[in-house]
């Protein structure tokens, strides 16, 4: 019952969020989706998970839209027709894919096996695997942030110089 | 004696239970909780209102206010009837949702933080596995509160306002975040309960907060000048500055919903010191251990209202920072000290108990801050000053 | 030297301050205004006042409607219509008096200009300042009988300016009689002398 709540609540922010002509309320919908994601996996008992997309998403992703909104546009924020020209075509690929994703969920052996919710895990569990197993991808994608960043430091820096 | 003094809430909420129906029986200890936190949290605001003002006057030679009630203590009575009583002026340009929900959010992620604090033995509201994880993530979404606040207004001194709290918020955020995860690498654990169990044993009569280890204190000197950042508080409120800005981000608010704001800044700052009591201070342990008769709930009070009269004590001592003063502090000063620190903990968990490693991670903390803090200021050199247009 | 220390001060500093207010008069230097006034200094200066000597303010009023503060005041807050008959001062001497002299409070600009320019110690400036009034219309604009205080209330607040003020005036008056002695012994020597003396011991008296 909680379920189809939150996931009614995901899915209305996410079309709102496309179809809100103002871009601030969009991104403000596109936050409800990513909160309603977020209520979804904590009543999957993923805490970790679900706390670190409110973290993340709500907390960084979307203050970086935020602002790359309000630094990039002046006051006319609301964006031309929200529909596009070739919306025929699109519905037919949206359903196509959306079908072929629906039959490989449905067939795998996860979906037709399940009966009851798992155990949530601990955070315990997850900081063993975190260093044990995943180390590497975990050391790696660190690198990859760590690269980002000081790209973008040295993009805004040459920037920086070249107004000088 | 002071076992049932320690428990009289939770006997009270058990004996309150008992007499509902067993189906109910969680959703009204839940909701009894949530009344008491609120009723609490909020009455400590209203005190704090009045203490704040008549300590700020006392520093600055003058009475608070003191017409009121006996000393001026029913000051909070005559703020609310006023907030209540004016007229809400929302401008004509403003974008009316986003405008009346931008306070609201405040205020729900506001006191959405006390769920995870422990008040008392036993007194939590929620246990959950990843507390402090809960308590930043629901911090973080009062930034997006006040960035509705400061762009629904269509005002440039909102607007301008609301960028710099959010920028100073997720500056700040990272040392915050920073100088906890230390305590979490010696705990071992996410949960606010078991971090304040740890805390709780005696060696002789001085308790083992963590405030009281090397990487403690730097971790809490720490964690206390990010929170007084996050919460937008002098010296740190250059978003807010009334000489400044105008009010900044709540410029265009005006009865209940500006005392909304001010209501939700300072819960923030409530819970922001609660979780600093709970990481660092020991959360409801007493301090010596001849004190314990004294029930937990009435340390972790008093332990907060010390930290309420010391941000009180900043705001009357230091002036305020500049934008880019306040970024260089977090980013090239905060930010180093706070992963030398994450080393110091680690440091400090793998040598054995004994001098050698409060001599060691003594001298791991004392030293950058020595060296970093003189580099620093040798290098603010002041620039001659460069014009783009007029050369 | 190292980083912290200004703000250890300043903590000190702060600190010293809220306790000391609790201990010290001079940490705490409010006053609960309506209740206890701060004394005031004695060349305190707040609106005009027309000084008058004796007990009756209108015959004893010193101001002779010369309309010289009149024109020399800068906001021009003064108003000032002369009488048609004349009234004897204090010194005997018969002089015009201002039939009607308003002063809008709500302009004066507290300047001193008319105390300094009144060649008669007419007016002078008064120290009260608690003066708000709810009739909007009227209540600032003060009349020649609102203006009045004696020369008793001058003397009490400011003593030294009433003193130098007094010295002056009777310094004056000296040197009327010294004058009018004179003529007044050589009036006598031309008329008899019975009424040179009775000349003579009217102006003795004075």
């Amino acid at each position: 019952m909680l379920f189809k709540i939150f996931a009614v609540l995901t899915v209305a922010g996410a079309v709102a969020a496309m179809s809100f002509r103002n871009l601030v309320h969009a991104v403000l919908a596109l936050i409800v989706s990513f909160a309603g994601l977020a209520a979804v996996y904590l009543l999957l008992g993923a805490q970790f998970i679900g706390l670190a997309q409110i973290l993340v998403y709500v907390g960084a992703v979307a203050i970086l839209i935020v602002f790359a909104i309000l630094l990039t546009r002046d006051s006319g924020i609301t964006s031309q027709s929200t529909t596009s020209s070739s919306w025929r075509g699109s519905i037919v690929v949206v359903l196509g894919v959306f079908g072929v994703l629906a039959w490989s969920v449905g067939h795998s052996a996860v979906y037709q096996q399940a009966t009851s919710l798992p155990q949530g895990t601990s955070m315990q569990e997850i900081g063993n695997v975190l260093m044990q197993r995943f180390a590497l991808p975990l050391e790696v994608i660190g690198v990859l942030l760590t690269v980002a960043l000081i790209g973008a430091v040295t993009i805004a820096i040459y920037e920086k110089k070249e107004t000088r | 004696m002071g076992e049932s003094a320690d428990q009289f809430f939770v006997n009270l909420l058990h004996r309150l239970v008992s007499h509902v129906p067993a189906g109910l029986g969680g959703v009204v200890s839940a909701l009894a909780s949530v009344v008491a936190i609120l009723a609490v949290f909020a009455s400590l605001f209203a005190i704090t209102t009045v203490l704040e003002r008549k300590g700020l006057g006392r520093i600055q030679n003058r009475y608070g206010p003191n017409r009121v009630g006996p000393f001026g203590l029913l000051q909070p009575l005559a703020d609310g009837i006023k907030s209540l009583t004016k007229e809400d002026v929302v401008p004509h340009a403003a974008d009316m949702a986003v405008h009346f929900l931008a306070p609201l959010l405040l205020v729900i992620a506001a006191f959405s933080l006390y769920a995870v604090l422990p008040v008392g033995r036993n007194m939590v509201l929620a246990n959950l596995d990843a507390g402090v994880l809960f308590f930043f993530a629901v911090s973080s979404v009062m930034e997006i509160a006040i960035f509705m606040a400061g762009w629904s207004s269509r005002n440039k001194y909102s607007l301008l306002g609301a960028m710099r709290a959010i920028a100073q918020m997720i500056s700040y955020e990272v040392p915050l975040i920073l100088a906890s995860v230390t305590v979490v690498m010696a705990a071992g654990s996410l949960s606010t309960v078991s971090i304040v169990e740890k805390q709780a044993g005696y060696s002789g009569i001085l308790p083992h907060w963590f405030v009281f280890t090397p990487w403690g204190f730097a971790g809490f000197v720490l964690f206390m000048i990010a929170a007084v950042a996050e919460s937008n508080r002098s010296p740190f409120d250059l978003p807010e500055g009334e000489s400044e800005i105008v009010a900044g981000y709540y410029t265009e608010y005006s009865g209940f919903k500006f005392a909304l704001f001010f209501l939700g800044e300072y819960i923030g700052l409530f819970a922001i010191s609660g979780l600093g009591i709970t990481l660092f201070l020991g959360g409801w342990a007493a301090p010596l251990s001849f004190l314990t008769w004294i029930p937990s709930y009435v340390w972790f009070f008093a332990k907060l209202l010390a930290l309420i009269a010391f941000f009180i004590w900043v705001r009357g001592t230091l002036p305020r920072l500049r934008m880019d003063q306040l970024m260089n502090f977090a980013w090239k000063f905060m930010l180093p000290m706070a992963l030398l620190n994450l080393v110091t903990t680690g440091v400090w968990r793998f040598l054995e108990h004994g001098a050698l490693r409060w001599f060691v991670c003594s001298l791991l903390v004392v030293i950058p801050y020595v060296l970093l803090s003189r580099s620093l200021k040798r290098g603010w050199r002041l620039e001659k000053r460069v014009y783009r247009f007029a050369e | 030297m190292m980083l912290g220390e200004g703000l250890a001060k300043g903590f000190v500093e702060t600190a010293r301050n809220f306790f000391g207010s609790y201990l010290s008069k001079d940490r705490l230097t409010t006053v609960q205004f309506p209740e206890e006034r701060l004394p005031q200094i004695e060349a305190t200066r707040d609106f005009p006042f027309l000084v008058y000597d004796g007990d009756d303010w209108q015959a004893g009023m010193r101001c002779v409607g010369c309309q010289i503060c009149e024109k020399e005041c800068p906001p021009k807050c003064i108003y000032i219509e002369k009488s048609k008959d004349k009234k004897p001062d204090a010194v005997g001497k018969q002089q015009f008096y201002p039939a009607v002299f308003n002063i809008d409070i709500s302009v004066c600009m507290s300047c001193q200009i008319c105390v300094e320019v009144c060649p008669f110690e007419a007016i002078k400036m008064d120290t009260e300042f608690e003066l708000s009034t709810d009739d909007r219309f009227g209540g600032l604009l003060w009349n020649k009988a609102r203006l009045s205080k004696s020369n008793e209330h001058y003397r009490r607040i400011h003593p030294t300016d009433a003193a130098a003020s007094d010295a002056l005036l009777a310094e004056e008056k000296a040197k009327a009689e010294a004058k009018a002695k004179p003529a007044a012994e050589a009036m006598a020597g031309s008329v008899s002398s019975g009424a040179v003396q009775a000349g003579s011991g009217a102006s003795s008296t004075r």
